[in-house]
């Protein structure tokens, strides 16, 4: 006998629904017991009162908030203009170090110094050193301006990371694409203009994207060399009211860009996934 | 004079020998088909005609014209001989009419549309008219393979080479490939294949080549080869393959 007279199930069917049913019931018992533990005894700590009052303040929290907001609408204009130089850079790069003419050979070893460098220095520490370094060299005025230095910092080392991230995406196409272009008389140029790179860059997109969620979030740095974006506005009025909620605050935006965004590229990556199973 | 003649070409890849001195001649609207074991060199002698691979020494003439001149540009070569390969390599951005036009607009530097009645006429040749629009992984296997041999014919080749182009299709899908084959022969074009479908090469080609460890054992018309192997590497061969 394969079917349950009653419900018209087989038995398989009944079993799974008794495992989801079972599964239901215990996480929604572990989630509740964490999040009992959570309540419950970090207000028990003894400094619960004073990090309260100095980082959830609500009143804090909607009197700066209007001007966070403000205030983040320059790190948003700092990832736009920074965003499409990276993409620029990163792809000539990447296309430097694949370069196979020997003319350009000062290119690729240029290409490749340039990644190591730029990959292997905090961005904290670039951003100083560009940013203090070059105005330092006593430029006139618009050309001091942190905010050229600034971006100019954060391009150079997220172009680094999106050219090596093309780079292996233009390793990925493979080797049959190049000799079919080669072989139907297109150039080396062609080749990797209309085969290699519209394939590529398609099939790095999710790790793109992923790189960008982090440039949004490094433009704060920007705030240690001058720019008054939304950390530095948070450390201002930390000063004024004498409480961290305006970081909270900032935090708070941040998520509400980061979040969806980040919720997005894993939904590409699932899909570029299922699509190449 | 032959359309297609290799003398003594030798390819080696580090010490292994792929190539060891093979000499052929392709005339003029001539089918050979070469082959033997996987390993043997078919294809890598197909890569070295249109110079996809450099050869160590030797010489490929195409109308008597040295081809394999170390430092000579493959474009204009390449543009002479068509090629289509076993997993169809088709630019799977592309639809099938784009991945036709690609290499006629950029390289003779062709307008879309003048040069969508041609394509448009290539496509209904071999079957294909109601699948221009489409992805290539729209297309079933046989569909792919056809459209990779248009995408070859568009370029108005002289020559065409054909690695194993069946090997990896559905049985049921090799018939309407070999079907194109026969379609070209019909045309005239001069064409050289490296396969495993013994039975098209006995029907179809006008000289057969068997290949062992990158050297020709035995050449000949397929009646004779079929027939009467002298050699007995091909005997043996043909004795596993026709089984």
């Amino acid at each position: 006998m394969t079917k349950n007279t009653a419900a018209g199930k087989t038995r398989r069917q009944i079993y799974e629904d008794r495992l989801r049913r079972r599964s239901l019931i215990v996480a929604c018992a572990s989630s509740l017991a964490v999040f009992l533990a959570v309540f419950l005894l970090v207000p028990m700590a003894p400094g619960w009162d004073k990090v309260k009052a100095s980082f959830f303040n609500w009143e804090v929290f909607a009197k700066t908030f209007p001007d966070l907001l403000r205030a983040f609408k320059l790190d948003v204009a700092i990832f736009l203009w920074s965003a499409p130089a990276i993409v620029i850079l990163g792809l000539l790069v990447a296309l430097a170090r694949d370069t196979r003419n020997p003319a350009l050979f000062p290119l690729r070893i240029l290409g490749a110094a340039y990644t190591d460098i730029f990959r292997g220095v905090p961005v904290v520490l670039t951003v100083y050193l560009i940013g203090f370094g070059i105005p330092g060299l006593g430029l006139p005025r618009p050309w001091n301006s942190p905010y050229i230095w600034g971006s100019l910092a954060l391009v150079l080392t997220y172009s680094a990371y999106v050219a090596e991230i093309f780079r292996s995406g233009i390793d990925s196409v493979h080797a049959s694409q190049r000799a079919a272009a080669q072989s139907l008389g297109l150039s080396e140029g062609d080749s990797m203009r209309f085969v290699i790179l519209p394939q590529a860059i398609r099939r790095v997109i999710p790790a793109q994207m992923n790189m960008f969620i982090a440039l949004q979030k490094d433009v704060a740095l920007l705030s240690f060399i001058g720019p008054v974006e939304i950390f530095r506005q948070a450390g201002v009025f930390k000063s004024l009211l004498a409480n961290f909620t305006p970081y909270v605050g900032a935090a708070v935006i941040f998520l509400a860009v980061t979040i969806p965004a980040t919720r997005y590229a894993d939904y590409l990556m699932a899909k570029q996934n299922r699509e190449r199973s | 004079m032959s359309k297609l003649s290799l003398k003594g070409v030798i390819k080696r890849f580090g010490e292994h020998t792929v190539c060891d001195g093979i000499d052929l001649d392709v005339n003029e609207g001539e089918m050979v088909c070469l082959i033997g074991a996987s390993g043997a060199g078919k294809s890598t002698l197909l890569r070295c005609i249109n110079l996809l691979e450099t050869i160590e020494d030797g010489e490929v003439l195409l109308d008597g014209e040295d081809i394999s001149l170390p430092g000579l540009n493959p474009q204009p070569v390449r543009q002479r001989i068509g090629m289509v390969f076993q997993s169809y390599n088709l630019f799977p951005h592309m639809t099938a009419a784009e991945n036709v036009m690609l290499a006629p607009r950029r390289v003779y530097r062709k307008s879309r549309a003048a040069l969508r009645p041609e394509v448009t006429e290539l496509f209904e040749r071999f079957g294909l008219a109601d699948r221009m629009d489409h992805y290539p992984d729209q297309l079933s296997g046989g569909q792919q393979q056809r459209v990779a041999i248009v995408r070859a014919l568009a370029m108005k080749p002289e020559v065409m080479l054909f690695d194993e182009i069946t090997s990896a299709l559905d049985p049921q899908l090799v018939g309407e490939v070999l079907d194109v084959l026969r379609l070209l022969k019909g045309s005239g074009m001069t064409m050289v294949l490296a396969t495993h479908e013994m039975a098209f090469a006995r029907e179809a080609a006008d000289k057969v080549c068997f290949l062992k460890d990158g050297k020709i054992v035995e050449e000949g018309p397929p009646d004779m080869l079929f027939e009467a192997p002298q050699h007995a590497d091909t005997q043996r061969f043909l004795e596993r393959a026709l089984k």
